[in-house]
């Protein structure tokens, strides 16, 4: 197992030297100047193009500028935007509200989720089952800013139980109904992933053992039956914590939430690359080290799987 | 059983790398007693008055900085502020002498070296600041800034500026700025209530880095802290010497992504000011019950025209131009698409935003005549297609369709809108002159002047002359309004100049802009300033 963890590691770093390099040669390469639009309608001086692209390195050949970039990164300098933040400030005060989002949406869509699918999947073709179905069906097809919206509107300017936006904190708190949004249609997914996953396992040959045995019927679906059911949702479940992370633009649009998504839609429209490229670097460590949690987990869940 | 410890202790630190920064938090989400929040956009520079040239900055640079004068909320008309007196004979030599008891929010006072060195460096060509052109009325400009000789595009760079201070620039006291401009121009008192002309203390020239994280202004409220992409705080500043000293204790710009999330925090009360309406808010007048009636339609300082490519040969002749003019129904666009919140053009120059300036000069030429337009049309030969070029982020694709079907209907001809993906590449077509047709033109003016709609875009060689327009005529005619003795004489010649564009038709007047602004029922004496903000010095929370 450590020296399995151990190799993971090591892959990492080309990984992660190739998709940085890939997302840095990409946004230089968006057509369009960067510094065309920053003065309104009229074109900018000379001198202040020429002293952005002296500081941002623009002369140079991609290749250059994108190892002039990794040697800042290593010394742990993320760069500067345009208007002069450091990269790393933004993303120290925009990561942990992003983090808290997805946490929460996934809890909630875990909570649920899973919680709907055992229900359904235990008692096949009765009420319940028919009603998750439906209702699942519902949230799939409803697209996340029409939930956004019509739980904006209505809890918060209409009844007034929520503020309609997150504040500047995003507290805990207030990130549920944020969070439930984001994460409702992964929570139809991982219902009907648990529903399937159990019936399948409900007719496998150490269920019926378990049974056989005079095992209580508790213990036989809490720990024979869940636990090797849980495979497929908790791959599920990691690699989505990274979409609900980076891909949270239109939720964070809508309720103001000041996270990851909307900084990286940000950057791009205005072409800041300095801050999509460490943003994204970021963003593919978090993947990258989901993947191999969730690899780890498996090897917890199920004894069948070894890694050496 | 070892594998799975094994397992376990893995897993924890990995968990925990990742979700560790989600601590912390909490704390209330309302804002200060006595602070007011009003609705902004991240700003795109450092917040310094000479580099910053865009609403979201801006907001913040005008509540912090005060200059020599301001314009009043109501009128436009300009007011001395830190200016004592602006005393001119000419026109070209101007003695402003400035007040007592102005200072910084770091305790040092204003003196006229404030304001001298802050200019000369802004108008520095190696400080690069976005507003350097706003000085080359100075004389000594072409010193410190070059123009280059081949031109922004061409191969040699510019040559190197012989000297670091503008000559006509000089301080003789601490009270007393005397300006010698290269040749006469009367708007220019008018112009020194644009942010550029902002004094800047000793501090920023001293430390720059440190500055740029703690902004020190003159101005009504003083930087209080930032949290990047989420919210400026300012806070009043107790020594304020202007003419308005604010009621309230500050004020927090905070960051929204989405106007439709903006309004809908202020309509439950959440923020107490947005400068803009949403489109959804603006149907049917939909803010007057949601607000009730708590906030205003007011004309400000900005127009949409078409400019036309006059370098290709079919754009070359004026009764085209004139034809497409006449054949567009400004009255039916702006109420079908924009609600009401544009009026329809009939000039250059936006009317009731400039004081005292007379508005029409445009005259027939922007009134609809679908028959004068098609006998026109007819005798220049020209077939179409028509097509008219705009960028597609900014959400201009609905009043484009009605006026090619407007241009289908009158001219029968063919027209047809060509999205460009996004505003820098649009700006680069303009740079290439590689336009086919009409291109959509907006313009924001800096000061309430009429020749900041005028001069830099229609003038030969212009910076923002994208049309390729070359007029001796008009020229000679904005030269000579430039040097008019008086602002009322010099408003009655660049109407002359604009009469010039009537007949040439360079670009199309559309529509001129209004600004639809709400606020919450927690603010009392709201009132909007020229460039629609709240003005923040006068208005008053109630008790």
């Amino acid at each position: 197992m450590g020296r399995y963890v151990l190799r993971r590691l090591l892959q990492l770093i080309p990984v992660f030297i190739g998709t940085t390099f890939i997302i840095y040669a990409l946004i230089w390469a968006l057509p369009g100047d960067p510094f065309a639009g920053r003065c309104g309608e009229r074109p900018c001086p000379p001198a202040y193009i020429a002293e952005m692209t002296e500081q941002y390195n623009l002369d140079d050949p991609v290749i250059v500028q994108y190892f002039k970039y990794l040697w800042q990164l290593l010394q742990g300098n993320f760069g500067e935007t345009y208007s002069g933040q450091m990269v790393s400030d933004l993303m120290a005060s925009a990561y942990p509200v992003t983090i808290r989002l997805a946490v929460v949406a996934l809890i909630i869509e875990a909570v649920i989720g899973i919680g709907a699918g055992i229900l359904t999947g235990l008692r096949n073709k009765g009420f319940a089952d028919n009603l998750v179905l439906m209702s699942t069906l519902f949230l799939i097809s409803l697209p996340v800013f029409v939930t956004g919206f019509v739980l904006q509107v209505w809890l918060g300017t209409e009844w007034g139980i929520i503020r309609p936006s997150v504040s500047s904190q995003a507290t805990w708190g207030e990130l549920i109904v944020p969070g439930f949004v984001l994460g409702s249609l992964s929570m139809a997914y991982v219902a009907r992933l648990t529903r399937t996953s159990l019936m399948e396992n409900k007719r496998a040959d150490y269920v019926r053992t378990a049974v056989a045995k005079g095992l209580e019927p508790r213990r036989v679906v809490g720990v024979h039956l869940l636990r090797n059911s849980m495979i497929p949702v908790i791959t599920f479940l990691g690699t989505d914590l990274g979409a609900l992370m980076g891909g949270a633009i239109v939720t964070e649009g809508i309720f103001n939430i000041r996270g990851i998504g909307g900084l990286v839609y940000d950057a791009i429209i205005t072409k800041e690359g300095t801050t999509v490229t460490g943003i994204v670097t970021l963003l593919v460590l978090v993947y990258l080290l989901m993947n191999l949690l969730v690899d780890v987990l498996y090897a917890v869940l199920d004894p069948r799987i070894r890694y050496d | 059983m070892r594998k799975r410890r094994l397992a376990a202790w893995i897993a924890a630190p990995l968990a925990v790398g990742v979700f560790a920064t989600a601590c912390g938090g909490g704390g209330g989400g309302a804002s200060e007693d006595g602070f007011i929040t009003v609705n902004s956009t991240e700003p795109e520079n450092p917040l310094v008055p000479a580099n910053t040239t865009e609403t979201g900055g801006g907001k913040v640079v005008d509540a912090m900085f005060t200059g020599l004068i301001s314009y009043d909320e109501k009128t436009s008309e300009p007011y001395n502020e830190v200016a004592e007196s602006i005393e001119t004979t000419d026109n070209q030599h101007y003695t402003i002498k400035l007040k007592d008891g102005w200072t910084f929010h770091d305790g040092t006072p204003v003196t006229s070296q404030s304001f001298v060195r802050a200019w000369n460096y802004a108008a520095y060509a190696p400080n690069g600041q976005s507003t350097a052109s706003f000085f080359e009325h100075i004389q000594g400009y072409d010193e410190v800034n070059p123009a280059d000789p081949d031109g922004d595009k061409g191969p040699q760079p510019a040559p190197e500026p012989t000297a670091e201070t503008m000559s006509g620039l000089k301080a003789p006291d601490d009270k007393t700025i005397e300006v010698t401009l290269d040749a006469p121009f009367a708007t220019f008192p008018t112009m020194l209530g644009y942010t550029a002309f902002s004094p800047m203390p000793d501090k920023f020239f001293d430390d720059k880095a440190g500055f740029e994280e703690k902004p020190i202004g003159n101005g009504p409220f003083k930087f209080d802290e930032r949290q990047p992409n989420q919210l400026i705080k300012v806070s009043r500043y107790e020594e304020y010497a202007g003419k308005n000293k604010p009621q309230i204790k500050g004020v927090e710009f905070r960051v929204y992504n989405e106007l439709e999330t903006a309004y809908q925090d202020l309509v439950s009360g959440n923020l107490d000011f947005i400068d803009q309406m949403p489109p959804s808010a603006l149907v049917d007048e939909k803010w007057k019950t949601d607000l009730n009636d708590r906030g205003e339609v007011k004309p400000i300082l900005s127009n949409n025209a078409l400019q036309l490519p006059l370098y290709l040969p079919e754009y070359q002749d004026p009764k085209l131009r004139h034809a497409i003019s006449l054949a567009i129904n400004r009255e039916e666009i702006t109420n079908s698409i924009f609600s009401g919140t544009y009026q329809p053009a009939t000039g250059w120059v936006p009317s009731d935003a400039v004081p005292g300036y007379e508005p029409g000069a445009c005259g027939e030429w922007c009134e609809y005549d679908k028959d004068r337009a098609k006998k026109l049309f007819d005798e220049t030969g020209f077939e179409g297609p028509i097509t008219i070029t705009s960028n597609a982020d900014g959400g201009h694709k609905e009043w484009i369709s009605a006026i090619c079907g407007q241009i289908k209907n009158n001219l029968g001809a063919d027209c047809v809108y060509k999205p460009v993906p996004t505003f820098s590449e649009f700006l680069k077509m303009h740079d290439e002159q590689s336009h086919d047709g009409p291109f959509r033109f907006g313009w924001l003016g800096d000061y309430p002047a009429a020749e900041t709609f005028l001069g830099k875009i229609y003038r030969t060689g212009a910076s923002s002359n994208y049309m390729g327009y070359r007029s001796e005529e008009f020229d000679a005619a904005m030269n000579k309004a430039d040097r008019a003795p008086s602002v009322e004489e010099g408003n009655k010649l660049y109407f002359e100049a604009e009469k010039i564009l009537a007949k040439d038709m360079p670009s199309i007047p559309l529509w001129d802009q209004k600004a639809a602004v709400g606020w919450s029922d927690r603010l009392e004496g709201a009132t909007v300033t020229w460039d629609r903000q709240l003005n923040v010095e006068t208005v008053k929370l109630k008790s």
